[in-house]
């Protein structure tokens, strides 16, 4: 990938909260030979304020976003949900603010956002990157990834060459786990509902990990496990895909 | 009729406003058709079967035994005017009420088209079969189908059938899910659908 | 009579009491996990000898193009009804589709008339409006049946009674039969066949003396004047052909443009609603015809908020909807909390975008709280089999009602939005922020319940917060180069 400009798009909750999982991508593509920068301008892909109806408050998020990332060849997201805000709901946003200068630099952008397996898998073209994690593992494909992006079973493909992982199916994994951004709080019951059947078949499993390829996600699944003290924990793909030995 | 103009009036003029820059035309991609039959014929008799009808083939000689032996012994059976096949003792339809026909047993009609994918029988009520009442009110439907009436699927029966004409598609006997979404046969049409296939 | 949705309250509201019947959660979760399943059977048929995506695209083809000039289809289908001996009326809104088929019944001296299941006349209240001015409107489908005699509200719009059981519609059917006709059979057992039995024997002798018949349309054909009524059970068959009177309440929307465009209409109906091959009954009439079937037929075009959605950009395709049920089938949320918390006659997905295109946001709290009522999972769109993206209408709604609400007085939610969207727009301002998110956070964790975070946290313990945020991880190790 000589030449290529790549940016790492940490996203807000993962620069806040699960800084972990951002350090992970940066080891990862580096063990690949793809040298990241990580544009300090970056702040959020504005998808809480979109998803809620808040599209005038979203206009200065995403002009933000478009600056911060302007120039690269490509922008990596260990995140399904933050890559298809990016490719899909930014263009509403540069719509509403009547500035056709956004409008172009959105369109322009959008299509260079790659949530990590894509980036991997399309872009690198790799499925064996190299990972050893030896812990039984379920996948709970997230309903962005899965819906809004398509990666179809690219995480599948980067799981399956993890040295000493066993993945184990996961019962009704393609069923929203109930977070659904500030669903979780607006009809927190329902969310809860949601969470603690996802969670319970994360249990059945038999699993040490559950993983999937969004935080948000996790933060909503590992919280109802952890109220149960299930102990079963939370990793983002990125971070089982960086473990070696 | 004043009001009803100014409904419809009012109602056109909304539509138009709200398709105001709407552009109209719109080209419907053609919706795809099925992989080539192999037997179209066995294929209708398979799935017509899948509903629990009861499904019979036999040939143009026999099919006047095939009819009374589908019928139970002592029915009281209902046919349209123009039957092509002899039912001994039944009656013909000549604007029977509906209280009427509810005192029959069976009805023995024909059928327009057969559909064999989704193993459907086509009445478009003509002479063979009647009026639409008949084939209702009793509680059996013994129905003759060509072979070469059978069509593969759904867009081939369509072009086939005169859209000013009444029909009834009729795939199975009635049935409902309405329980717990438990399929169960009967209900207010026929509870029994005997299809006769006629090579 | 079944009740009504008027006074709701917001969805939330009403779905954490639907959570807590477990009986509800019960049905519904084995209601819906049935259907999904055939469903999914025959999708899978589908694509063995055919393509169902390229027959989804076609058959939102067929709705998308009737749209696109539906003034011209309702002229051309007034013209072709008319010419096939229909009277053909225009409603604005509910009142005055009530009000033509009032006027019929009663020009007709009738103190009753037989339903074909319809959504439309849910939607208008016809039976309420009916029963005000002394006729009974008996309900003949089997699941609209049981919510009509346990005086219920539906919850499903292919199957309204999908929130009882065979106990429940037992009980129902013994002790209110008899007081709307002939009574249950005393031997009467919870088996759906008997139950079915019994609602045969109930509803024979109103269809035997029904003079008038009220029924909706799933399409409208304007090329043919021709209406279609695809059902299960017979029931709408004894109506649209015994009855001497027939009046059709079809929505705008209904319309497709050729008799040939019934297909692929036809072969994905059925599949993505009941999921089967074909419905056992679908029936086909146009206008009157001599000597067979009702001798007098009515259509009533109705629009009643079906031009608001048609101004709606992005709202326009709900109209679209076949009302398979599909997306109810499929939906996470409303497997869980069931129909009524939804407050309209049309639930689930399609319901939380419907009723707000059809009734406009910024006027009542229930309908603005209806587009929230989704986690944007996108299972809905994914089944659609016309290919109507709920999603994004949510989204665009949930827009539309943050915007009908700017200019007051701004909502703690709003605020924290305009604060967000300072600080979102500025890395600096955030990284600011961030400082303070892992030892909130881990305060928040120690305290238990901070303000806010209490709806989160009544189920759902916070994660931990981090010693240092990513950025100043990056900017401390120069990208841990420097580690
Ligand atoms: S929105 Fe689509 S899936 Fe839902 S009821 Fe309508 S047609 Fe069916």
């Amino acid at each position: 990938m000589s030449g290529m400009r790549v940016a790492l798009m940490v996203t807000c909750i993962n620069d806040a909260i699960y800084p972990d999982t951002g350090r992970a991508v940066v080891t990862l593509l580096r063990r690949l030979g793809v040298e990241v920068d990580f544009p300090p301008a970056q702040t959020c892909c504005a998808q809480p304020m979109v998803n809620t109806g808040y599209l005038d408050e979203a206009v200065p998020v995403v002009r933000t976003f478009v600056d911060a990332f302007a120039g690269y060849d490509a922008v990596v997201t260990p995140s399904g949900s933050c890559a298809g805000s990016a490719r899909h709901q930014h263009s509403i946003v540069a719509r509403r603010s009547g500035d056709a200068g956004l409008v172009t630099a959105v369109s322009e952008l959008a299509p260079r956002v790659h949530e990590l397996s894509e980036f991997l898998v399309d872009v690198l073209g790799v499925t064996d990157v190299g990972a050893y994690y030896p812990h039984t593992v379920t996948y709970h494909p997230t309903c962005h990834s899965l819906r809004m992006l398509g990666v179809g079973d690219r995480p599948r493909q980067l799981l399956d060459h993890v040295r000493g992982l066993t993945l184990v199916e996961l019962p009704k994994a393609e069923e929203c786990c109930g977070f659904g951004g500030t669903f979780a709080v607006k009809n927190a019951d329902t969310s809860i509902a949601m969470g603690t059947d996802k969670a319970r078949h994360v249990r059945e499993t038999g699993a040490e990990v559950v993983v999937a390829g969004d935080n948000s996600c996790l933060t909503h699944i590992g919280g109802v496990l952890s109220r149960q003290r299930a102990g079963v924990r939370t990793v983002h793909l990125a971070e089982i895909l960086a473990a070696t030995e | 009729m004043s009001e009803r103009t100014t409904a419809r009036d009012e109602i056109l003029g909304r539509i138009r406003a709200a398709l105001d820059g709407v552009e109209a035309g719109y080209d419907v991609p053609p919706a795809p058709r099925i992989a080539p039959l192999a037997d179209v014929v066995a294929h209708f008799a398979e799935r017509v079967a899948d509903y629990r009808a009861v499904v019979e083939r036999c040939s143009a000689a026999d099919l006047a035994d095939r009819v009374a032996a589908a019928l139970p012994g002592g029915a009281r059976v209902v046919v349209p005017p123009g039957l092509g096949v002899e039912v001994p003792g039944a009656t013909v339809d000549d604007g029977l009420s509906a209280a009427e026909l509810d005192g029959y047993d069976a009805v023995v009609t024909e059928a327009r088209v057969g559909i064999a994918e989704t193993g459907t029988i086509v009445l478009d009520h003509g002479p063979g079969q009647g009026r639409r009442a008949i084939t209702l009110v009793p509680d059996l439907h013994v129905c003759v189908v060509r072979a070469d009436q059978v069509v593969a699927d759904v867009p081939d029966a369509l072009p086939l059938l005169d859209p000013g004409r009444p029909h009834t598609w009729i795939s199975g006997p009635s049935a409902t899910s309405d329980i717990e979404l438990d399929r169960v046969e009967g209900v207010h049409g026929p509870r029994t659908l005997v299809v006769l296939l006629v090579q | 009579m079944s009740g009504t949705f008027v006074g709701m309250p917001k969805f939330p509201v009403a779905a954490r009491a639907a959570l807590g019947d477990a009986q509800l959660r019960h049905n519904l979760a084995h209601a819906t996990a049935t259907i999904r399943a055939k469903r999914q059977r025959l999708v899978d048929e589908v694509n063995a000898n055919c393509d169902w995506e390229a027959l989804r695209l076609a058959g939102a083809g067929v709705k998308e193009s009737a749209l696109r000039s539906l003034d011209e289809h309702l002229v051309r289908l007034e013209e072709t009804l008319t010419a096939n001996g229909a009277t053909v009326h225009w409603a604005r809104d509910a009142a005055e589709a009530n009000a033509i088929v009032a006027t019929v019944a009663r020009r007709h001296g009738v103190d009753e008339v037989v339903k074909v299941k319809s959504m439309v006349t849910q939607e208008i209240g016809l039976n309420e409006a009916l029963a005000a001015e002394g006729i009974a409107a008996w309900e003949t489908d089997l699941a609209e049946l049981i919510v009509q005699l346990g005086d219920d509200l539906p919850s499903h719009i292919l199957v309204p009674a999908i929130h009882r059981n065979r106990a429940e519609i037992r009980e129902i059917f013994l002790a209110e039969m008899g007081r709307a006709g002939r009574p249950a059979p005393a031997g009467l057992t919870d088996e759906p066949r008997v139950l079915a039995a019994a609602a045969r024997a109930h509803l024979r002798e109103k269809f035997l003396r029904a003079k008038v018949a009220v029924s909706g349309a799933n399409f409208a054909v304007a090329e043919t004047g021709t209406l279609v009524v695809v059902e299960s059970e017979g029931n709408g068959r004894m109506c649209l052909t015994l009855p001497e009177v027939l009046v059709s309440v079809v929505g705008i929307e209904k319309v497709v443009s050729t008799w040939d465009q019934l297909d692929p209409m036809l072969r994905l109906l059925p599949r993505s609603s009941t999921g089967e091959r074909m419905n056992p009954y679908t029936s086909t009439w146009s206008g009157v015809t001599p000597g067979d079937g009702p001798q007098e037929v009515h259509v009533v075009l109705l629009d009643n908020g079906r031009t608001n959605a048609l101004a709606d950009e992005v709202g326009r395709q709900a109209l679209r909807c076949i009302r398979c049920s599909a997306c109810l089938n499929v939906c996470p949320v409303y497997e869980r909390v069931g129909g009524h918390a939804y407050g309209s006659v049309y639930p689930g997905p399609i319901g939380a975008i419907l009723n707000p295109l059809l009734k406009g946001v910024g006027q009542d709290k229930q309908t603005d709280s209806l587009p929230y009522a989704s986690s944007l999972c996108g299972a809905c769109f994914e089944v659609c089999p016309v290919r109507i993206d709920i999603p994004s209408v949510l989204v665009d709604l949930r827009a539309q009602v943050v915007d009908a609400h700017r200019g007051g007085v701004p909502s703690a939610e709003a605020l924290a939005f305009k604060g967000a969207a300072v600080a979102l727009s500025d890395a600096r301002k955030l990284g600011l922020g961030e400082r303070l998110a892992g030892p909130g956070l881990r305060l928040a964790r120690r305290a238990g319940v901070i303000p806010g975070l209490s709806r989160w946290a009544s189920a759902r313990d916070l994660p931990p917060g981090p010693r240092e945020s990513f950025r100043a991880w990056w900017k401390r190790t120069d990208g841990g180069r420097d580690e």
